[in-house]
């Protein structure tokens, strides 16, 4: 008969586990500090210790507030010190908001950890550019953790970080500690400042044409709103950077975090398990579309 | 394998008897609010017997058929996925405590089924699922625990309704492989047969306790000829050649946005829809606040708040649902998982309150992109 | 020392000029130094002149009452500025402010301009540099105008 389809590998190893990835873990608060006005980062331990997480940068968690519901939030602690776990979270709706007023010894409900974090081995040997912008810091600590933990095995490494003004910088601290070394390049800008600011003024993506290294041997790394990562590949684009080299981190809509749920497809792409973190090469064709 | 015997509508209460003597819960065809729907068969002769069904764009009636037959009646509202992953499913319970809250995981009950009447179409959407859910055991612990014990009985078809489009999906409308046991009915008032053929130990097993016959030439020659009339009844209803990169490249075509004047986003289609899976999570507490439970739900990426992001709506527009519908179901589905989404049902088209017809849809895409060629830049595409 | 040729060849703004275009611009160039906080030019003041930076930071700033100062765009090594002497009534539209010790490239505004009118060719080449420099100081308040990072917090526009 003309046109019978071919079942390619029938599924018939089917396999039961025991662990339900949709049942969240308990984590108590152990720190928490104000990085600006509506953004918080919270330092939890497991309430069981090996519930541990281990991860690499750029994956999430889906973060649980009783009663509340979840929200997807990326780790953004040193992968190299799983024994806590951190999460820098902004309060834009009834979850986070939740999150961002949790004390000391508050118990948030954890799963994950989820997704495909940034390319650390194809990053090894060549330079390496950050851009984030806003919150988009934080999914990208855990790698500059990464590149600064195992400082050899990179070329220059430069960050560019944007924000609204200087009071909504977050990770202050690191910021300065980070300017400070000689084996790292820290450039940060906001949109708006007052005269005491030193640093740059204008859109993050502006410091692009004023790299140091050369396109050939870098890949690139880029978080914050899609905006933002727009106008950064359009400018990495125009210094010669090929779109396998860069790489971005997705956010669409999540519930489930593990790929069944539907929510958060990008094109054919599921941003919870092939991403967030995808290269722009993967992502092009769908990038600029309109409500896809 | 492959074995074929002829057994009379008689032995089919015995087949159930054994079913349950195994510990299955039988599931089948039911008469049921003026529909044949899918639910617990107890005895044979809550089959619909004598039961025929017209279905079209928007319409779906029942009538009586030229035939005795029971498995008379087509795709109905109600899929398989119904049982295998079901709607409002808890997950957690979680109570206040003085350290925070506890987290009891929700029991999951595996049932065990035997489907009574698997449509070669619903059979592809059933190892469409299991492909969609193999490498995530730990988040579809249920479907996974329901599938491995599932038995599947199918049955040919013999007739198409004018929705039915799955010899364009190469879905049928014979079953070739998947199935414990595929029956082909032969209603007849004097001699209401079915040839069965065994596709597993576990089928030959339980057609070892009915009473079989040999299958005759003439019926063998009769089967080939209702399947052969079958696929011809649908030939032409969808052109998959190419499809998912004509889709692709067709995703800012005017059409969408006529087709979205008609579409009331209702999200009929991927209720009825047996490879739709989409769910979401519904959190609930009680009024005061000291217990919360989680249920797992199905959802529709018809629904506005499917894509709610920072404060808005990523697909807005109902142009942008409906075509995120078609083009998941036909193209990125592909890329996803390897084959289309879409199996040839035709419930969509039963069960759309607007009439919209998907083989129709593609079909005018595909006619009013015939003379314009679309144009590859940086990997974006220019569309005309 | 580099010489303002030098500079000038190696400058991004000015890749790729005709060597002999450069010399002309040469004759009405001159280096000046600025010493960190040091204000370059004044909102309103006439735009005698433009500048090619070569090394240091400069702030474009503006002062409001309430606010204070507020620095809209900050500009280095490579990027030019002052460029209010292309168009009458020829006054500098914002401060700008050394935030280091700066050394950048003067131009004469009006031997420029002198030199743009006679002779066609070197002032096509300029004002098609201008206009790309236009298009992203453009791009970019509009980005700046846009509030991105507030875009993606929920709050509506």
């Amino acid at each position: 008969m003309p046109g019978y389809l071919q079942i390619v590998g029938r599924i018939t190893a089917v396999t039961l586990v025991d662990t339900n990835l949709m049942v969240p873990v308990p984590f108590l608060v152990r720190r928490r500090f104000r990085e600006t006005t509506d953004t918080v980062t919270l330092e939890m331990v497991p309430q069981q210790s090996q519930d541990r997480i281990d991860f690499s940068p750029g994956q999430f968690n889906m973060l649980y507030a009783f009663g509340i519901g979840e929200v997807p939030i990326s780790i953004s602690g040193d992968p190299a010190r799983p024994e806590t776990l951190m999460h820098t979270i902004r309060a834009v709706g009834a979850v986070s908001s939740a999150l961002v007023r949790m004390k000391q010894g508050a118990m948030v409900g954890v799963r994950g950890a989820f997704g495909k974090g940034w390319p650390l081995h194809e990053a090894c040997g060549k330079d390496v550019v950050l851009i984030g912008g806003g919150i988009g810091l934080a999914p990208l600590r855990p790698v500059i953790h990464h590149l600064l933990n195992n400082r050899k095995a990179f070329e220059g490494v430069t960050l560019l970080c944007g924000a609204r003004t200087p009071r909504d910088i977050i990770f202050r601290r690191h910021l300065k500690r980070w300017q400070r070394r000689t084996d790292f390049q820290v450039e940060a800008t906001v949109d708006a400042a007052g005269a005491t600011w030193l640093g740059h003024v204008g859109v993050v993506t502006r410091l692009v044409a004023h790299l140091d290294s050369h396109p050939s041997n870098t890949i690139a790394m880029v978080c914050g709103p899609e905006v933002m990562m727009r106008f950064a590949v359009w400018e990495l684009l125009q210094w010669g950077l090929a779109p396998d080299r860069i790489f971005l981190s997705l956010e669409r809509n999540m519930k489930c975090g593990t790929g069944v749920c539907g929510h958060c497809q990008f094109g054919p792409v599921f941003v919870c398990t092939e991403g967030p973190v995808v290269s722009f090469e993967c992502i092009e064709p769908w990038f600029h579309r309109r409500e896809v | 394998m492959d074995e074929t015997y002829t057994i009379r509508i008689d032995e089919f209460q015995k087949l159930i008897e054994g079913l349950h003597r195994r510990g299955y819960q039988c599931i089948g065809p039911v008469l049921r609010q003026g529909v044949v729907t899918y639910d617990e068969l107890a005895t044979s002769e809550l089959l619909p017997l004598g039961i025929a069904d017209r279905q079209s764009p928007g319409c779906y009636r029942l009538e009586k058929a030229p035939l005795p037959a029971v498995f008379g009646a087509h795709p109905g509202p109600v899929s398989w996925k119904t049982f295998l992953w079901p709607d409002f499913v808890p997950i957690f319970d979680a109570l206040l405590t003085a350290d925070g809250f506890e987290i009891r995981s929700a029991a999951v009950p595996f049932e065990k089924y035997a489907f009574i009447g698997v449509r070669p179409c619903d059979l592809h959407a059933i190892e469409t699922l299991d492909l969609v859910f193999h490498k995530k055991p730990g988040s579809a612990i249920d479907y996974t625990g329901r599938r491995k014990t599932l038995l599947v009985v199918a049955i040919n078809c013999t007739s198409a309704a004018d929705t039915c489009f799955c010899e364009a999906m190469g879905t049928g409308p014979e079953a070739l492989s998947g199935y414990d046991l595929c029956l082909t009915e032969l209603p007849d008032p004097v001699d209401h047969r079915f040839l069965t053929t065994v596709g597993s130990a576990e089928g030959l097993n339980l057609v070892g306790e009915l009473k079989t016959e040999s299958v005759t030439l003439s019926d063998l020659q009769k089967v080939r000829g209702l399947l052969s009339d079958t696929v011809k009844k649908m030939a032409g209803k969808l052109d998959i050649a190419d499809l998912k990169d004509l889709l692709y490249g067709l995703l800012d075509h005017p059409h969408w946005s006529e087709i979205a004047e008609h579409c009331l986003a209702c999200g009929n289609c991927t209720m009825v829809c047996p490879t739709c899976f989409c769910t979401t999570v519904a959190d609930t507490t009680d009024l005061a606040g000291r217990q919360a439970k989680r249920y797992r739900r199905w959802d529709s990426c018809f629904n506005l708040s499917f894509s709610y992001l920072h404060g808005g709506y990523v697909r807005s527009s109902i142009a942008a649902r409906y075509r995120h519908f078609v083009i998941h179901k036909l193209a990125t589905w592909v890329d996803q998982f390897g084959r289309p989404g879409c199996v040839g049902c035709g419930r969509c088209i039963t069960w759309c309150p607007a009439g919209i017809d998907i083989t129709a849809v593609v079909g005018t895409i595909r006619q009013m992109s015939g003379a314009s060629g679309t144009k590859k830049e940086h990997g974006y595409v220019l569309d005309q | 020392m580099s010489s303002i040729n030098e500079i000038l060849a190696g400058h991004r703004f000015f890749r790729g000029v005709d060597p002999i275009f450069l010399r002309i611009l040469n004759e009405c160039a001159a280096m000046v130094d600025f010493e960190a906080g040091e204000i370059i030019f004044r909102q309103g003041h006439d735009a005698k002149r433009f500048y090619g930076l070569d090394r240091g930071r400069v702030a474009l700033e503006l002062h409001t009452p309430g606010n204070g100062t507020v620095v809209i765009e900050t500009l280095g090594p490579g990027d030019i500025f002052g460029s209010s002497w292309l168009f009458p009534p020829y006054n500098y539209e914002w401060d700008a402010r050394a935030v280091q010790d700066t050394r950048a490239v003067a131009f004469n505004a009006e031997c420029l301009r002198d030199i743009c009118e006679a002779d066609h060719d070197l002032g096509y080449d300029l004002m098609k540099r201008f206009a790309g420099i236009m298009r992203n100081r453009l791009q970019m308040a509009r980005l700046q105008c846009l509030d991105i990072y507030r875009l993606s917090d929920g709050s509506r526009l």
